[in-house]
């Protein structure tokens, strides 16, 4: 499984270090962001870093994920490299989407990254058609929608994970449950009690694992994977988890108190997650401490790649629209240069 | 590039309807790309509720004509990702009213995905739906919407008005790497033509059609008012002499054709069925005038539905949707 597995101690020593990165990486981005460094909008995955490094230690390299707002984390866990995810994310040509992205768009389809995406609920119907494409052409994958506990009140989301019920389609749903859509508590966004009940209306399995523990959410995706290539179609997977940050950077979070932050951190993924590495004997607080500190000059690399990197030509602003390009690029792109275009005159 | 009709490419025809020639365009499709599959509400055992696809299913399996539940944001999107997974689905909408349930899967998803990810993404999606009134559907189901999606950035839009055209644009469309919308007027699928049986035939997306040459007045038409143009273009003969250009795509248009015809008639008509403000006509209007002001000896007119949803009484629709009096009125102010 996978090029990291929980099976092993290198694997959840690998697991760990993508956690930390995720943090490391958010971290940064907060900061640089506050500094005005880094433009638009960011959303951070801190708190939250068990549940996509779970659900990709369950996933093989080649399967395929769509993303949330909250992408970052997806991304590293998935094998991105921070260095050109914070290329992106100060807009930089040598980002992974040419600058045309940032923070909420960030995708690579060849790593089987189908995107972060700025609307809430987009990224399962995605997945439910990367999943159609391998069951199309019988591959060996799975695919994976990622929805936050806002999304589940989507009508989109109801569409689309009905349709891969329905077909069968090797997809998994993982919702990470982080207490809040927005400002909004999940109780006040739903009637029922665990998100993962809404399993029952299309027959599936519907399962609410602890989304502070890596490996409660690995089990539950494996276990998916296994019904998702068997032919049994999707599996809904709960996973309850707390954003720490606000919904945004910037965000004065009016709609919660500190404590209740202070007590999920009790629970903190990475730190529960080390500790037991520690007391089974695979990992010494010196190894932890080189750990970090190698994550964090990966992070301070990624950022000085970032600001070194060359901002996207002008002209890059009127390609990748099309695989064969019109001629209203052209014309269009023309008059809005500069240097003026052919057209705004006759012709004679 | 001059245009040229399918006939004057010599190539062997048949005569069919457009809904045979969508149909057959379809079929080879689906024979020659194993890539490629049809979705939607009822393509398969109904046969698609305007029958385009029937018998598909019987030839081609389920695998390959797949009836979705009655959800246009799922079926849309899951589209919008197998089409960025490298697979090519041809998609029917039933009622392009419908677009309104999955805009936004169209919008943010398939329409921007390739941008958004610099480049990393092909989105060879297909989007067959209906347009049009005549049928007495009333308006959830007689709507004319490809303003919006020629509007809309990153997506292609195509509107045949002959049998010819609707099999070339189709297969063209299905052989594109970029989304295409083709917009199918129901009420021309009995409409017959000829039809070029070779399968390599396609009508390149952005390329005009000469329907009829003439020397006083240019008709740029689309869809249903393609037939009707000629109609009325028939009926002013000896006293108007008519030139009728089908654009075929509306994104990417072909200017160059509509254009080089104006600068010799110095007269233009626009007949697009949509409503008049803010779409179809417009834009061509001001692409017209940008290359061509110098060349026009009187002002545009616009044949469209006037701005209104389409009525369900018979004498309400006819009342409000053009048609060849419609344009023969608009040819004489000007002419």
């Amino acid at each position: 499984m996978a090029d990291f597995d929980l099976d092993s101690a290198d694997g959840r020593r690998e697991a760990l270090r993508r956690m930390v990165t995720i943090r490391a990486f958010d971290e940064e981005a907060g900061e640089r962001f506050a500094d005005g460094e880094i433009p638009g909008f960011v959303h951070l995955y801190i708190g939250e870093e068990a549940v996509g490094v779970g659900t990709c230690a369950s996933l093989e390299p080649d399967d395929y994920i769509a993303s949330t707002h909250r992408g970052h984390g997806h991304c590293i866990a998935k094998g991105l490299d921070p260095k050109y995810m914070m290329a992106e994310l100060y807009g930089k040509a040598e980002g992974y989407c040419n600058g045309k992205g940032g923070s909420m768009h960030i995708a690579d389809v060849d790593e089987g990254m189908l995107g972060a995406n700025g609307i809430v609920g987009a990224g399962p119907p995605l997945a439910t058609g990367a999943a159609l494409t391998i069951d199309y052409r019988d591959r060996d994958q799975v695919a994976v929608g990622f929805l936050g506990d806002g999304a589940v009140a989507q009508g989109q989301i109801h569409e689309a994970i009905n349709l891969a019920a329905t077909w069968d389609l090797p997809a998994i749903f993982v919702v990470e449950n982080n207490r809040y859509g927005e400002g909004t508590p999940v109780e006040k966004q739903h009637n029922v009690d665990n998100l993962s009940d809404t399993a029952q209306a299309y027959d599936i399995p519907g399962v609410t694992v602890d989304g502070m523990d890596v490996t409660a959410v690995a089990e539950a995706v494996a276990e998916a994977r296994e019904r998702a290539r068997a032919g049994d179609g999707p599996t809904l997977v709960e996973a309850q988890t707390y954003r720490y940050r606000g919904h945004y950077e910037g965000d004065e979070e009016p709609y919660r108190d500190e404590s209740e932050i202070e007590r999920w951190k009790d629970r903190d993924a990475i730190e529960s997650f080390r500790d037991r590495l520690i007391e089974r004997g695979e990992l010494t607080d010196d190894e932890f401490a080189d750990l970090r500190s190698a994550v964090e000059s990966t992070i301070d690399d990624a950022v000085e790649y970032a600001k070194a990197a060359d901002p996207p030509e002008p002209s890059a602003a009127y390609e990748d629209m099309f695989a064969d390009r019109p001629p209203e690029l052209d014309r269009f792109a023309a008059t809005a240069r500069p240097d003026g275009g052919a057209n705004g005159g006759d012709r004679r | 590039m001059t245009a040229q009709t399918e006939a004057e490419l010599g190539l062997e025809t048949e005569t069919m309807t457009v809904r045979e020639a969508i149909r057959q365009a379809l079929r080879e499709e689906l024979e020659r790309d194993e890539d490629v599959y049809v979705m939607g509400e009822d393509v398969g055992l109904f046969g698609g509720v305007l029958e385009v696809t029937s018998g598909l299913l019987e030839e081609f399996g389920e695998e390959r004509i797949r009836d979705t539940p009655i959800s246009e944001a799922g079926f849309m999107g899951a589209a919008t990702g197998a089409a960025a997974t490298g697979t090519r689905p041809v998609v029917e909408l039933m009622f392009s009213d419908f677009a309104g349930v999955s805009m936004e899967q169209i919008m943010n998803q398939m329409a921007k995905m390739r941008y958004m990810f610099g480049g990393k993404a092909d989105m060879p999606v297909t989007v067959r739906t209906t347009e049009g009134g005549g049928m007495g559907a009333a308006s959830q189901h007689s709507g004319t919407v490809h303003s919006w999606i020629a509007h809309f950035p990153g997506l292609k839009a195509v509107v045949p008005g002959t049998p010819a055209s609707a099999k070339g644009l189709t297969k063209a469309a299905i052989r594109s790497n970029d989304p295409v919308f083709v917009f199918e007027n129901k009420m021309i699928y009995e409409q017959s033509g000829e039809v070029p049986t070779d399968e390599e035939f396609t009508v390149p997306l952005g390329e005009a059609a000469v329907e009829r040459e003439g020397e006083d007045v240019t008709v740029v038409a689309t869809q249903r008012l393609v037939g009707e143009s000629l109609g009325a273009a028939e009926t002013l003969e000896g006293e108007v002499s008519v030139e009728v250009i089908d654009p075929r795509s509306l994104y990417p248009l072909d200017v160059d054709t509509i254009v080089e015809s104006v600068e010799k008639t110095g007269r233009l008509v626009v007949a697009d069925e949509s409503p008049l403000s803010y779409g179809t006509h417009a834009e061509i209007v001001a692409r017209v005038q940008e290359d061509a002001f110098f060349s026009l000896d009187a002002p545009i007119q616009r044949v469209g539905t006037p701005d209104t949803h389409i009525p369900f009484s018979p004498h309400l629709e006819e009342e409000v949707l053009p048609g060849d009096d419609d344009v023969r009125a608009a040819i004489q102010r000007i002419a």
